[in-house]
């Protein structure tokens, strides 16, 4: 007699979000991308659908990185003092799904760059590629409250995916999402009760912005704490199967972010850890590759040697294992 | 199929004696139907009820031992799909491949190199998976006989020839190696072999369908100590089948599948390896056997399993105490925080980007982080005066100033009274710790 196969039946899937919007939208994009929408938990075809496959966005920031490791900067040769080219290497060369533009320079310690300076870049990069965006602000929650509104009004219609909404922030971010017509990024501490707590609050100033929502749970780099960000990310998918829409957006992990300030990524003068550049390289795409056991939709990678490794890993990922 | 606590009680002795543990014996036989506890702990019960309660009362998954000595290495024992309902318990063992035709003692030596230290945590390789590429059995053993002398660590001997193993065990059979593997065609003689030298023996075949039948034919042989290889090695089929391994053994207490789990990369290019891999250790393999053995490929990989196979009930710590980063002197800045190690490393990360060499103090707070702590009394000012002194900061350092978190501004009056130490207010965040020393002690 053959084996049973164990085949789970869930009442609920995960919802989908659809990023960018084409001309007839509304937005200037080639096309959209659509994130979400599984009907069981990670790649187990057997079972379920998965509608839509992992989209990786590649960061670009509005300001030269300085503080990258050297091998880093290489991989993308002399484009990295215009964020116009980095974009269109990223998606032309690297195979980019979206380009996640991070104003670094409205930092107040670095630039404090005015909207009136960063809308001119905004503008330059959707016009050098067509892929979806993905606008992140400088990290700091006054000043990106600031720029978040004139950003969206100067890309109205093209369905941004706009960060980061937090529990004791979003009303900023929500509401330039709902006026200009963009998505949102809502972020949550690590903590599952408050990933939920901020959508429903969200919901509570917009419903229809319920199906624009990603969550972004925080996550940790490899060896730093990366399990807590697995088990949410589990948790999460678990949540939304079962029923729980409130829990039921896609997911999102700022994968370079976290990865390139650790040492694992950086130090060259620790032989007992092998290489750096293979090692740094291993490093970033081994933790997208864990949030993506997770339940990961959307990774913001910066290396393109580990962008090219995640791309593979999800086409392998993406083959059916039906029985 | 699994019986309920019910099930279970009625064959019990029913007489509450307690000697098991538990209250009653409807508690015991509940805890029974969850696997928490073996039956044997129940000493009166009678050899019927023994033998009809036998499939509830074994583990979902078989433990399996592997190795001898110090080089023990459990695996199986598993009772979880999710490592967020409670810990995975016996770490991915990872088997580095050397093939009996290429230079087999060279390759044990950088197996042994395999070593690693970071975040205060001691990692390492575990096996070497010996194959018999040659198809000769005298080369088999002499590769066994080789790798023996240059390392004390275990084996995985892998040929489906019974006449190759038998030779190379002749030689490592005392270290108890996983012998690789029975399949429908040498399962007998695999199994004697097996039971004669009393190693664990991995089953190999083609399918699931196949794996279950023999299984239940070895089985039948009178041997259990099993480990199982459904024969995929495509990622995604390996993922679902490690999927329904995992899921039949644990929600169905499906027999022939409570045995840990064995899986093979099948990728050349040792990166799209470690991907293939990394999902196997998230996704329930035992065993994962790899071509690679360079550093850089390894350390990611085991800082992978011991993410994983944290417990999550209990908050990983880094040792309370003193911390240096970099080239300290007595003038490096000082900074305080918690021993919670996602505290601490976030902390340690940033003060390491400020290329300035300072001291952290960790203050042991039992693992929990800033504002946990601060509210539970365990990172308070004499709390943190007690660590100062404890640690004989006042001779290490020649100023008189700490940085506490921003989150516990609150602590600088009472710290400074009770510490006599000059106490500044650092960034709330660990993310605000570049910029603030760049503006205080560059």
């Amino acid at each position: 007699m053959g084996v049973e196969i164990l085949k789970e039946k869930y009442r609920s899937e995960v919802r989908e979000v659809v990023l960018g919007a084409t001309a007839e939208e509304g937005g200037t994009r080639s096309h959209t991308i659509k994130v979400g929408g599984e009907t069981t938990l990670p790649f187990l075809h057997f079972e379920g659908t998965v509608p839509n496959r992992p989209v990786i966005a590649m960061e670009v920031w509005d300001i030269f990185p300085e503080d990258w490791p050297e091998n880093l900067k290489e991989a993308f040769g002399d484009v990295l003092s215009d964020p116009a080219a980095w974009a269109k290497k990223c998606v032309e060369d690297f195979g980019a799904d979206m380009v996640a533009l991070r104003f670094k320079s409205a930092d107040p310690d670095i630039k404090n760059a005015t909207p009136e300076e960063l809308i001119p870049v905004l503008k330059k990069v959707l016009e050098a590629v067509k892929v979806p965006l993905i606008v992140y602000g400088c990290g700091k929650p006054e000043k990106d409250n600031e720029i978040i509104g004139p950003l969206a009004e100067s890309a109205e219609g093209e369905n941004l995916l706009l960060g980061v909404a937090e529990q004791d922030n979003f009303k900023a971010v929500a509401s330039a999402a709902m006026a200009y017509k963009h998505s949102i990024i809502a972020k949550s501490p690590i903590d599952i009760n408050i990933a939920k707590q901020l959508n429903i609050r969200i919901s509570e100033l917009s419903t229809p912005l319920l199906d624009r929502i990603i969550i972004d749970p925080t996550i940790a780099a490899l060896g730093y704490g990366l399990e807590y960000a697995y088990s949410i990310m589990e948790r999460a998918r678990f949540g939304a199967l079962n029923g729980d829409r409130m829990l039921a957006m896609p997911l999102i992990g700022d994968v370079g972010h976290e990865v390139w300030s650790k040492k694992e990524a950086v130090i060259t003068d620790e032989p007992s850890w092998g290489e750096q550049a293979e090692r740094s390289l291993a490093w970033e795409a081994t933790t997208a590759m864990a949030l993506l056991q997770g339940g990961v939709d959307i990774v913001v990678m910066r290396n393109p040697g580990a962008v090219a490794l995640v791309k593979k890993n999800i086409d392998d990922l993406m083959q059916d294992n039906n029985y | 199929m699994g019986l309920t606590g019910l099930q279970i009680f009625k064959h019990l002795p029913k007489t509450n004696c307690k000697e098991c543990g538990f209250p009653t014996c409807l508690a015991f036989a509940m805890a029974l139907a969850n696997g928490q506890i073996a039956l044997d702990a129940c000493p009166h019960v009678t050899e019927e009820a023994k033998e009809a309660l036998s499939s509830a009362a074994a583990p979902p998954i078989h433990k399996v031992i592997l190795g001898v000595g110090d080089n023990v290495i459990e695996i199986g024992d598993e009772t979880e799909i999710f490592r967020h309902d409670k810990r995975f318990n016996h770490p991915t063992v990872f088997a580095i491949a050397v093939k009996d035709d290429e230079d087999v003692a060279a390759k044990v030596d950088t197996f042994n190199g395999l070593a690693f230290d970071r975040v205060g945590q001691h990692y390492e390789a575990d096996m070497v998976a010996l194959i018999n590429a040659s198809g000769d059995a005298a080369k088999f053993k002499a590769a066994a006989e080789t790798a023996a002398a240059k390392t004390t660590k275990n084996f995985v001997l892998i040929s489906e020839d019974p006449a190759a193993m038998e030779a190379a065990l002749e030689v490592v059979a005392d270290r108890k190696p996983l012998i690789y593997a029975a399949n429908n065609d040498n399962y007998e003689k695999m199994t004697e072999l097996a039971k004669a030298k009393e190693c664990p023996l991995a089953v190999k075949a083609a399918n699931l369908d196949d794996l279950a039948a023999l299984v239940e034919k070895i089985v039948a042989l009178g041997y259990k100590e099993l480990v199982l290889d459904p024969g995929s090695r495509d990622t995604s089929k390996v993922l679902a089948d490690m999927t329904q391994i995992r899921r039949l053994a644990v929600r169905k207490k499906y027999r022939p599948f409570g045995y840990p789990t064995i899986a093979f990369t099948s990728k050349e290019d040792p990166q799209e390896e470690i991907m293939q891999a990394g999902i196997y250790v998230a996704k329930f393999a035992s065993i994962v056997v790899l071509n690679t053995d360079k550093k850089e490929h390894l350390l990611p990989l085991l800082s992978l399993r011991a993410n994983i196979y944290t417990d999550p009930q209990k908050p990983v710590q880094v040792e309370p105490g003193l911390h240096a980063v970099g080239d300290v002197n007595e003038d490096s800045p000082v900074y305080c925080t918690t021993n919670f190690s996602l505290t601490y490393f976030l902390v340690e990360g940033e003060v390491d980007a400020t290329r300035i060499p300072s001291y952290i103090i960790s203050v042991d707070t039992g693992g929990t982080s800033v504002l946990t702590a601060y509210a539970d009394n365990r990172f308070t000012a004499e709390k943190i005066t007690e660590t100062i002194k404890a640690v004989g900061l006042e001779d290490k350092v020649k100023h008189r100033k700490i940085v506490i978190p921003g989150a516990v501004a609150v602590l600088k009056g009472k710290l400074e009274d009770e510490s006599g130490w000059e106490v500044i207010v650092g960034p709330r965040e660990s993310s605000g710790i570049n910029k603030f020393a760049k503006d205080l002690f560059a």
